[in-house]
């Protein structure tokens, strides 16, 4: 189906700003500055895992970070193992997508419903994170990587240029790659939504049995999001480990995935843009409060939450998309007052499949 | 007349939930093209029926076949792919999309790529839904939502479409058009039709089924079945009753 101007013209202008961010930053930003904004990045890839599954796809997957996890512990133990990135890279992205094909064959060939779908990948998350945390011993160890336990992977080598360990990248080079995956990632799913495939998965999240008596195999096409969302996890936490140098067990906890959760709800459910925004906003929240070190930050995180359920409950973007539709409409309908337009697509809802056409505020 | 020359075929279908007997022993046919009507009271088991035939929900005895063959374990989505569409009481569509996006995904199920959107158009066209082509499906009245659900099963090109109460909420003007619609979709394909309408039922049936506590009371011309002492008592005769102790409360 063909896409809107404003949908057009927001592709366009998140390919400038990313570009800028590339080239700009690092010219402007100071090294420590620029490495703080690199975390945001990978957390953004992450948010976008989730925003895809959750909110195109319909499915609430409490336990993203497994996936996220298991990028970071495969890119760290295949890293130190081959002595270079490139085949790490590779892994870090294939062994989480193969991860969940398995788990979500289970899941949705069994057809779990959703509540419980959310209680399996929780749980798995945390039986993932009390597995590695129990991997203290010098016996636990994958070809030469010790898997270090709760004291985690130290000293991972960073990304190098390909196939060419003896040039590693520097950290704004790294920033630059990260800033040109969060590109690929976000222009790879609004491709993936435009397709077929995109538009089958908006139809499920909005009625399954309709899909289903359409001769749709809904089964499939869960799945098939479900590996997307989980090789995008697996390349976040692959950059994760590669940013600090070091991963440890709290990548698959509790935590981890309900900040991405939250992300989501404040940035917006249903949108690509909105949970960048809300991750970066949250991030950024996060560290001032933490400088600040006057009230618990946790505490601060949940006020916002609350908040944001109850007062902005489609979170920023739609909201901010809702305002700018509405301020428009209001204008164009001033000098013809008195005549009253049928509501057009697109007012007010998001995810629809012209995509998502309601990121006009980006 | 062997099994295979029906379209569709049950044969001593039943399905139990707990103790009751939803639907027992009903054994149907429907040649190809035929249009059929099913009427019965509330809970006669007509929806279970077409349940059944769907796959949406698997019977406890008893087989339905398609073209002699058994559609027993097969998924909705499989049997749907044997040329069977639904179109349920209650407007089963995607909500919050538009009406062209619900049309479109229907379409682009069956036709190649190139031909989609010209489909879609067709579709849009014959239900004269052009007009609301860019509304959210979810914002329209119940009778529009009615004539979305109609088009999505359409746009799949069904052999056999099953309208559960295809009349219901629509205004007089609207039923007409809904009758006249389904005279011209049984030019290509077969139709089972639920209804309570018995001026609908007259204007669409030759022959109607007549349901009654799961089993199948009778089956006749439209005219036979109205003038029946059994049908009048368990269906006209309660719908009578029920009138009368509306207008005296």
């Amino acid at each position: 189906m063909p896409s809107s101007r404003f949908d057009r013209l927001g592709l366009a202008a998140f390919g400038v700003l990313g570009l800028l961010a590339m080239f700009a930053l690092p010219v402007v930003l100071e090294t420590f500055t620029l490495l703080e904004l690199t975390v945001y990045v990978i957390m953004s890839i992450l948010a976008l895992s989730l925003a895809f599954i959750w909110g195109f796809g319909g499915i609430l997957c409490f336990g993203q970070a497994a996936f996220f996890g298991i990028g970071a512990y495969t890119y760290a133990i295949a890293s130190l193992n081959f002595g270079e990135s490139t085949g790490a890279v590779l892994l870090a992205v294939a062994v989480p997508a193969l991860f969940a094909l398995a788990l979500g064959s289970f899941m949705f060939y069994a057809r779990i419903s959703d509540v419980y779908l959310g209680v399996i990948t929780l749980t798995v998350s945390l039986i993932l994170f009390n597995l590695v945390n129990s991997t203290a011993g010098d016996q636990y160890r994958i070809g030469s990587a010790p898997l270090g336990g709760f004291n985690g992977i130290p000293s991972i080598p960073t990304l190098n240029v390909p196939f060419m360990p003896g040039s590693p990248l520097d950290p704004t080079q790294i920033f630059q790659v990260c800033v040109a995956a969060l590109m690929l990632v976000y222009f790879g799913l609004r491709a993936l939504l435009a397709s077929h495939f995109g538009h089958v998965v908006v139809g499920i999240r909005e009625n399954e049995r309709r899909a289903e008596l359409l001769g749709y195999d809904t089964r499939r096409f869960k799945l098939g999001a479900f590996v997307v969302g989980g090789a995008i996890a697996g390349l976040a936490g692959c950059l994760f480990a590669n940013w600090g140098a070091f991963v440890s067990p709290t990548v698959f906890g509790l935590a981890q995935s309900a900040q991405i959760i939250i992300w989501i709800i404040v940035g917006g459910l249903g949108t690509l843009i909105g949970p960048i925004v809300g991750c970066f906003l949250i991030q950024w929240l996060t560290a001032w409060l933490g400088a600040l070190n006057v009230i618990n930050s946790n505490l601060v995180l949940g006020a916002v939450l609350v908040v944001f359920v109850l007062m902005v409950p489609k979170g920023l973007v739609p909201t901010l998309a809702d305002l700018a539709t509405r301020r428009a409409r209001r204008a164009a309908a001033a000098p013809q007052r008195g005549v009253a337009g049928p509501t057009q697509a697109g007012s007010g809802r998001v995810g629809g499949l012209d995509g998502i056409a309601e990121e006009v505020v980006k | 007349m062997s099994g295979s020359t029906y379209l569709l075929e049950t044969r001593d279908l039943g399905i139990t939930f707990g103790g009751v007997r939803a639907v027992q022993g009903v054994n149907f046919t429907l040649a190809e093209g035929e249009l059929r009507c099913l009427i019965g009271p509330n809970g006669a088991g007509k929806s279970t029926f077409f349940k059944l035939l769907t796959g949406q929900l698997q019977p406890s005895q008893g087989e339905v076949r398609v073209r002699g063959r058994s559609i027993a374990g097969l998924q909705s989505h499989e049997i749907a792919r044997l040329g069977i569409g639904i179109k349920t009481q209650v407007p089963n569509v995607f909500n919050g999309l538009s009406v062209r996006e619900n049309v479109w995904l229907s379409a682009s199920r069956v036709a190649p790529r190139g031909r989609v959107e010209s489909a879609v158009d067709e579709v849009l066209d014959r239900l004269q839904l052009g007009s609301v082509r860019d509304r959210i499906v979810g914002e329209l009245a119940h009778g529009q939502r009615q004539w979305v659900e109609l088009g999505l099963v359409l746009a799949t090109g069904p052999e056999l479409i099953l309208l559960d109460e295809p009349a219901a909420g629509m205004s007089d003007e609207e039923v007409e058009r809904t009758a006249a619609l389904i005279r011209s979709i049984n030019e290509r394909c077969a139709l089972i039709v639920v209804e309570h309408d018995m001026e609908f039922i007259r204007m669409i049936a030759k022959t109607v089924t007549v349901f009654n506590r799961g089993e199948v009371l009778m089956e006749d011309s439209c005219e036979a079945v109205l003038r029946d002492e059994r049908v009048r008592d368990v269906y006209l005769g309660r719908q009578l009753h029920a009138d009368l102790a509306g207008s005296s409360a």
